[in-house]
């Protein structure tokens, strides 16, 4: 175990301390988009607070995607992905491990940044709540799926739209929970329900996403 | 049956077959040098015995049971990729495969291993600004440090000088003699200086 620790999860930490353009560009991507609505909409304080949680969530999907391809494509490159293959290590382990600390690197900031965006958008602190919520739920889920989707797709030379358009897809009913919890929210009702089902998902990724995930890397080295 | 033992292995690439019903047996104390043209399925044979990728039909054993994890502790691999990360240095590339590998090591035994395979000053550079022979070195320092039986090196002296082939054709040689089994493929005859070793063909078929 303590192997696990030092050679897979040090070792994506420090690289990923490394690469700091990697890390801050999905970021920064983030805080544009969602900049760019009350440039583009209109400054109307109801309005922004309409479409303030689906703007979110969207721009937080998008800005993972565009985070994603980063969790495999180098050390498929490199060959580093045989050598952990032939380790002897439970792979589905080694797969959890990495989407465990690519979660840490892209999302935790994302949820720093989150009171910033909820001003933006005129959130109230009942809608924030929320959605801090559903981020905290929901991110790791896209996390889990989206890394089944790269590693389908890291041998192919121009994965990432494919990438985009296999995961998109997968993600509507998450986007569908997480902004009604927030509505919900808004209106003062009780959002347990939404909470349950998004954390639901994310058991039942917890549970089968590290095989499919350890799976597909190995179809992929095929 | 001890070593490897690989039965009626058939694979197929892009509707080619590449070899069908293929049996192969690697022994301790014995180095097999696979030869055949460009595209003759080398690597893909190397990756399957090695694990990495299943063959389309046939069986591999290791000491008589399926490749399991006793397999992997016995077995360095060094493919066409050598495996580096170009952000990190040599001493932390090195340090995280033993991690991964659960080979125990101290700092003090790297330098040594990296001074060994002529990587001195090299030790804390980013691997990317290495030459490609300095690259294949750091991924070879591998064999100095995990002690296993089975060594599968495809194409090991690409990019490497004469001094370098000189070294890992030794080091073959010491292993061999050791009682380990080594495999390996390359375009350029092995010298003398490996030993004695076993041929083995593969055929370029349409």
């Amino acid at each position: 175990m303590s192997g696990m620790y030092e050679g897979v999860f040090k070792r994506d930490l420090a690289l990923a301390f490394r690469q700091k353009a990697e890390l801050v560009q999905p970021l920064m991507f983030l805080l544009m988009v969602v900049t760019l609505f009350p440039l583009g909409i209109g400054p109307g304080p109801d309005t922004l607070q309409r479409i303030g949680p689906g703007v979110i969530w969207i721009a937080a999907i998008l800005s993972s995607l565009l985070g994603m391809e980063r969790l495999f494509r180098d050390d498929f490159a490199d060959g580093s992905l045989e050598q952990l293959q032939l380790s002897g290590q439970p792979y589905y382990a080694v797969a959890a491990l990495k989407v465990l600390c690519h979660w840490l690197v892209t999302f935790i900031p994302l949820l720093l940044l989150s009171p910033l965006l909820a001003l933006f958008l005129n959130l109230t602190v009942d809608m924030y709540i929320a959605l801090v919520l559903t981020l905290m739920l929901g991110t790791p889920l896209l996390s889990l799926v989206g890394a089944i989707g790269t590693g389908l797709t890291v041998g192919l030379q121009r994965g990432g739209v494919l990438l985009a358009l296999l995961l998109i897809p997968v993600f509507i009913p998450l986007l569908i929970f997480a902004t009604s919890a927030v509505d919900a929210a808004a209106l003062q009702l009780p959002y347990r329900a939404q909470i349950a089902i998004i954390g639901a998902m994310l058991l039942l990724a917890m549970a089968l996403a590290p095989a499919a995930i350890a799976y597909s890397l190995k179809v992929s080295q095929n | 049956m001890s070593g490897l033992v690989a039965s009626k292995l058939t694979c197929i690439k892009r509707d080619r077959v590449l070899f069908e019903d293929l049996s192969f047996q690697l022994l301790p104390g014995q180095l097999i040098y696979l030869r055949g043209p460009n595209g003759a399925g080398k690597t893909s044979l190397l990756r399957i015995l090695s694990g990495l990728s299943q063959p389309q039909s046939g069986s591999l054993l290791w000491q008589g049971n399926p490749l399991g994890e006793d397999w992997f502790t016995s077995l360095i691999y060094i493919g066409h990729k050598a495996g580096i990360n170009g952000t990190l240095s040599p001493l932390e590339n090195l340090q995280f495969w033993c991690a991964q590998h659960k080979v125990s090591f101290n700092e003090d035994n790297l330098y040594d291993v990296l001074a060994l395979v002529g990587l001195v000053g090299m030790e804390d550079v980013p691997c990317r600004t290495l030459s490609a022979g300095q690259l294949r070195r750091a991924a070879l320092a591998r064999l100095w440090l995990k002690q296993a039986d089975v060594w599968i090196l495809d194409e090991p002296f690409t990019a490497l000088d004469t001094r370098g082939v000189a070294q890992l054709e030794d080091k073959m040689c010491e292993h061999v003699g050791n009682g380990g089994a080594v495999l390996t493929t390359s375009h350029q005859t092995l010298s003398h200086r490996a030993g004695g070793y076993q041929t083995f063909d593969l055929e370029y078929r349409f």
